[in-house]
């Protein structure tokens, strides 16, 4: 992960602002820096999204292919994601440097999803047992600024609400051979339903207390970090412990009980900014990279 | 309770130019011609191409009876003598330190620069060099001048004074140099309750302001108390006014920070780096501005 160097009187500073409740920026602990978000942004995907949190920036770019389904669940279809640090986040990126912060991230995002109501897999079946649809989620860090599984969860979560996957019809010939014929009509299409996607909240522990959307500098005062992924009814889907300090079990609890609030709020916000894109529909003035 | 708010990005529109003083600015990009003219002499950012000077930086292009140079709007610190910045110690060398200040070379502290504590004048042995870790280590924070430049444009610094050396608590702004402008003196003490050392380098340090004046104001000894939440308040207000200054490209000087503080005292310290909010506070703080001058 991109880190920045502190002093020691720095740390101190930063970690008594916690303990008041004011941040460096004036944010208080459970508050979150001003994102941006955007859907739509990349053509030739089945739906895309960017998200800005503050220095972070996330692009997401989401296809829809056909393939087999898995041995274990016939009738379902699955999701498939790939992160990729480019160097442009930071020089640590440059070459292979970004492959394991990449894996680690694609690999909390299988966790994240694994749990079966997330995503209506039956939907995406064709076919049992021959076709279905495999979702490919992209995931490009273009600018690290702290705090990266939340950005990316936001815009993953965007990503599939924004994601059209065509209607698809299967015809079956005299012989008994399966024919997959696609709509002719570019607009008609299935929307994957995204009610249930979890988004994960990172909490860091600086000093005694907790703070939700840490900055780089922050980041770099907290020993130890949980990461809880949160429905929009408040259910934990799945939670992971990344930092080299420890954590007491209370204020573990304390963590949790934390995170499920701000996350429930980030759904409500991200829901609320997600119609209100949509509703705008095509006169929509798209901003994409050069605004 | 949780606040988080998300929007739609909005483009950016083109901020209306304040009124023209003293002239336009000739603003060039790579490539641009300057002039045709040969009589005149080619300074930095520019270069003669058949018998045209063409600009090699983007930047506004500053004329000095024959002298023509292009100064470059975002660039990296270059270093010139009797400047102040504020830089982050890299690495602990033999006699010297590496000092990272947003240039294209890291500069330099050699261990003849700085003061010893006592404020003793004697040759540095080799008992100095060993401690040289238990004064500045890597991540710490100074303030220094640049003593000198060396040919391949990395920078000598000294902190022979009272007034430079190790800082200790308070926060660090990244901005580009070219918005920092040059003044008598880089040090304020701002009426608002802070200070503000605002490096030629875009490093600006923003600190509570010590109560009395120690001897050993060179630094030694770091102050670790927790600071008052009213100073923070202070800190974190100046710190995002810097931001919003900073995003709207304006010239960076102590006035121009407490116009902007001022204007920004309705709003809470968090709302301060909204879009909205930060154009009108600057628009307020350029109005004020342009009647200071008029």
């Amino acid at each position: 992960m991109a880190s920045v160097v502190l002093s020691e009187a720095e740390k101190l500073y930063i970690v008594h602002g916690v303990q008041e409740d004011l941040r460096v920026d004036g944010r208080g602990c459970e508050d979150y820096r001003c994102a941006e978000v955007e859907t739509d942004v990349v053509s030739n995907t089945s739906g895309s999204a960017r998200v800005k949190l503050g220095h972070t920036d996330i692009l997401v770019g989401v296809k829809a292919e056909m393939g087999t389904p898995k041995l274990e669940k016939p009738d379902e279809g699955y999701l498939e994601f790939f992160v990729d640090c480019s160097a442009n986040a930071t020089p640590e990126f440059e070459g292979r440097g970004g492959e394991e912060l990449g894996t680690e991230i694609a690999n909390t995002l299988y966790r994240v999803f694994s749990s079966e109501s997330s995503v209506d897999l039956k939907s995406l079946c064709i076919n049992p047992r021959e076709h279905c649809w495999v979702v490919y989620v992209d995931v490009l860090l273009l600018e690290c600024g702290g705090n990266l599984f939340d950005a990316i969860s936001i815009a993953v979560k965007a990503a599939l609400f924004n994601t059209r996957i065509p209607k698809v019809r299967v015809l079956e010939d005299e012989e008994g051979s399966k024919e997959i014929e696609l709509s002719d009509d570019p607009y008609d299409c299935i929307r994957l339903n995204v009610v249930d996607v979890p988004c994960i909240v990172t909490l860091s522990k600086i000093g005694y207390r907790h703070v939700v959307d840490a900055t780089l500098q922050e980041e770099a005062c907290s020993l130890a970090s949980l990461l809880i992924s949160v429905t929009s009814k408040g259910a934990l889907t799945s939670m992971k412990k990344v930092g080299k300090g420890s954590l007491d079990p209370e204020s573990i609890f304390e963590m949790m009980e934390m995170g499920k609030r701000v996350g429930k709020a980030l759904h409500i916000a991200l829901q609320k900014i997600l119609d209100e894109e949509e509703s705008l529909g095509t006169s929509r003035q798209k901003v994409g990279f050069l605004g | 309770m949780a606040e988080i708010t998300m929007r739609l990005p909005v483009a950016r529109k083109a901020v209306a130019p304040s009124a023209p003083r003293g002239g336009e600015k000739h603003l060039v990009a790579p490539g641009d011609t300057i002039t045709t003219d040969t009589g005149y002499m080619r300074g930095h950012g520019t270069y003669v191409d058949e018998e045209k000077l063409i600009a090699s930086v983007a930047g506004a292009v500053e004329r000095v009876n024959k002298l023509v140079c292009v100064k470059a709007l975002k660039t990296r610190y270059n270093g010139e003598v009797g400047d102040i910045v504020v830089g982050r110690i890299t690495e602990v060398q033999q006699k010297r330190w590496k000092v990272e200040t947003n240039s294209r070379l890291d500069s330099v502290l050699l261990l003849s620069s700085v003061n010893l504590p006592g404020g003793e004048l004697r040759r540095r042995s080799a008992e100095d060099e060993l401690a040289m870790r238990d004064y500045l280590q890597e991540g710490d924070l100074i303030s220094a001048e640049v003593q000198s430049v060396f040919s391949d444009g990395a920078v000598s610094l000294h902190t022979r004074s009272l007034k430079y050396g190790k800082l200790g608590q308070g926060v660090l702004v990244q901005v580009s140099p070219s918005l920092v402008k040059r003044q008598k003196t880089h040090f304020h003490d701002l009426p608002c309750g802070a200070s503000v050392i605002l490096g030629n380098n875009g490093f600006i340090w923003i600190y509570p302001t010590p109560e009395q004046k120690d001897e050993e104001a060179g630094g030694f000894t770091t102050n670790l108390e927790p600071v008052p939440l009213s100073d923070r308040e202070v800190i974190s207000r100046l710190r995002n006014c810097i931001v919003a200054l900073v995003t709207q490209k304006l010239m960076l000087f102590d006035t121009s920070i407490l116009y902007c503080y001022e204007a920004s005292l309705p709003h809470q310290i968090k709302d301060i780096l909204k879009p909205e909010v930060m154009e009108e506070i600057v628009l307020e703080t350029r109005q004020k501005l342009l009647d200071l001058e008029g």
